[in-house]
């Protein structure tokens, strides 16, 4: 049974500063939502909390496969993945990056090696893979980032900003794979973007941040 | 003026013809500093990370404390350790003063707060991002503590390495609880400081120039991995 989320009555501030306030949506169905919303309004945030990176001050993240809902545990958080904007790569080459997921789970060998190979074809980062990641560019960086959250196989994958500062072909390239993810993988997706034609172009569900709160567009 | 030329020359003679006994003391000197450097590593790392993942109360004194220690005068800790180590000393029955354990422990002591407080600084300094990054994959906090300190590495290797050019060129401390009997407890620097004082300086110049070599051997690998270390800096925006 797939897995579902929902975020309600979400509060959270920094400082001081409420950004969420009293944050309510259910990503019921499968498919691509796109959040869109002003500078600083919280989207990150919202983002950060929902891959339960991050514990709001009030209001409950929940997920669902069939009934009741899931324990917030390390076997819930294996079935999720968030790719942070700033990707947070690994000193080590592009495959080290891509085989983190499967090495901390247990996950070695030709199995593992396929798997990875997969998820690097999969980004089109398969000539890369021996090169130290902190070289990339920042387009194959984001890229090296949807990789190494691929080849987890996410049921629910969060995108914050994957195309910010990425060029137009690489932005296909990952607009590309979001759109496999979903078709193939059969996989959930939240994706931040400040692109009004991406948002377009990807979007199922588009919603809107304003005011500490999403709504449906 | 020719003395020094020809006690220059005969220290070349016999570093090039590297007698037996002059080998010993070299081996000696990395055997003791080896070791202390090792069991100073294998305390530090943990101490370090520790400091660095954990909060408990009095943690900034505790810093200070170890980042003053860092300068340890090394006649001060061979002093300290002497009374405790000699016979009337609360650990005498252990009769340790004038061996090898004892000199490993005075080098231990001077190592060890090198080794955690640059392990410390490192590990605190890795980008927040790698934190999160590492729990977005499903690690588990100990998973994460390790990535965070595998993103560290190079700064604790120069602290390690640092922390082997502190101990192998010094003199106080292991003279004062080894004891620098021939034979048995001499070492480099300690043999510097005895046959400088005998005028016997061909030994004392060869065992210098040796130690320059290790020296120099030291502060390229330092240069060299943090060269390492800078490269794995550069992350992008
Ligand atoms: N760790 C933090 N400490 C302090 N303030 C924070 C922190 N994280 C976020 N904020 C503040 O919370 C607000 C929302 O930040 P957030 O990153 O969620 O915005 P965003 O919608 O993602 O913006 P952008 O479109 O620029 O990425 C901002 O005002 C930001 O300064
Ligand atoms: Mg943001």
């Amino acid at each position: 049974m797939a897995l579902r989320l929902t975020a309600s009555h979400i509060t959270k501030g920094y400082d001081g500063n409420p950004v969420l306030r009293d944050c309510t949506f259910s990503f019921a169905a499968h498919g691509v939502y796109v959040l869109t919303g002003a500078n600083g309004c919280g989207k990150s945030t919202f983002l950060r909390i929902c891959a339960l990176i991050e514990a709001p001050e009030s209001g409950d993240i929940d997920f669902f496969s069939v009934g009741a809902p899931l324990p917030k545990d390390l076997a819930l958080r294996r079935r999720i993945t968030l790719v942070l904007p700033r990707v947070g790569v690994f000193n080590t080459t592009v495959f080290g990056n891509v085989s983190y997921g499967l090495r901390i789970r247990g996950i070695g060998g030709s199995r593992a090696r396929k798997k990875v190979s997969d998820a690097l074809e999969f980004a089109g980062l398969t000539h890369k893979k021996d090169q130290n990641a902190l070289t990339l560019s920042s387009g194959e960086t984001q890229r090296l980032g949807i990789a190494r959250a691929l080849v987890i196989e996410p049921e629910i994958l969060f995108l914050d900003e994957p195309t910010a500062s990425v060029d137009q072909k690489n932005t296909e390239i990952i607009e590309e794979i979001i759109l496999n993810m979903k078709r193939d993988r059969m996989t959930t997706v939240v994706i931040t973007t400040h692109d009004r034609e991406q948002a377009k172009r990807l979007s199922d569900f588009p919603l809107i941040m304003d005011g500490g709160k999403i709504s449906a567009v | 003026m020719s003395s020094i030329t020809e006690s220059f020359a005969r220290a070349v003679f016999l570093i090039y013809h590297l007698d037996r006994e002059l080998l010993r003391i070299i081996m000696l000197s990395l055997e003791v500093s080896g070791t202390a450097l090792v069991l100073a590593s294998l305390a530090g790392l943990p101490l370090g990370a520790l400091l660095g993942f954990r909060n408990f109360p009095l943690k900034g004194l505790f810093l200070t404390v170890l980042n003053t220690c860092m300068g340890l005068p090394p006649v001060a800790v061979g002093l300290f350790l002497y009374l405790v180590l000699s016979r009337s000393g609360p650990l005498g029955f252990l009769s340790l003063l004038y061996t090898n354990t004892a000199m490993i422990i005075a080098q231990w002591v001077l190592a060890l707060p090198i080794v955690a407080s640059l392990s410390h600084a490192s590990i605190v300094s890795v980008d927040p991002v790698i934190r999160q990054a590492s729990m977005t994959l499903g690690a588990t906090p100990f998973q994460i503590s390790l990535t965070v300190i595998r993103e560290a590495r190079y700064g604790i290797m120069s602290g390690v390495i640092a922390a082997f050019g502190r101990v192998i060129a010094e003199v106080g401390a292991i003279l004062i609880v080894g004891g620098n009997i021939a034979g048995y407890t001499r070492v480099m620097t300690t043999t510097i400081a005895l046959e400088t004082d005998k005028g016997n300086f061909e030994l004392a110049l060869a065992l210098g120039l040796i130690l320059l070599g290790i020296s120099l051997s030291i502060n390229v690998a330092l240069h060299v991995v943090q060269k390492r270390g800078l490269a794995g800096a550069r992350r992008w925006p």
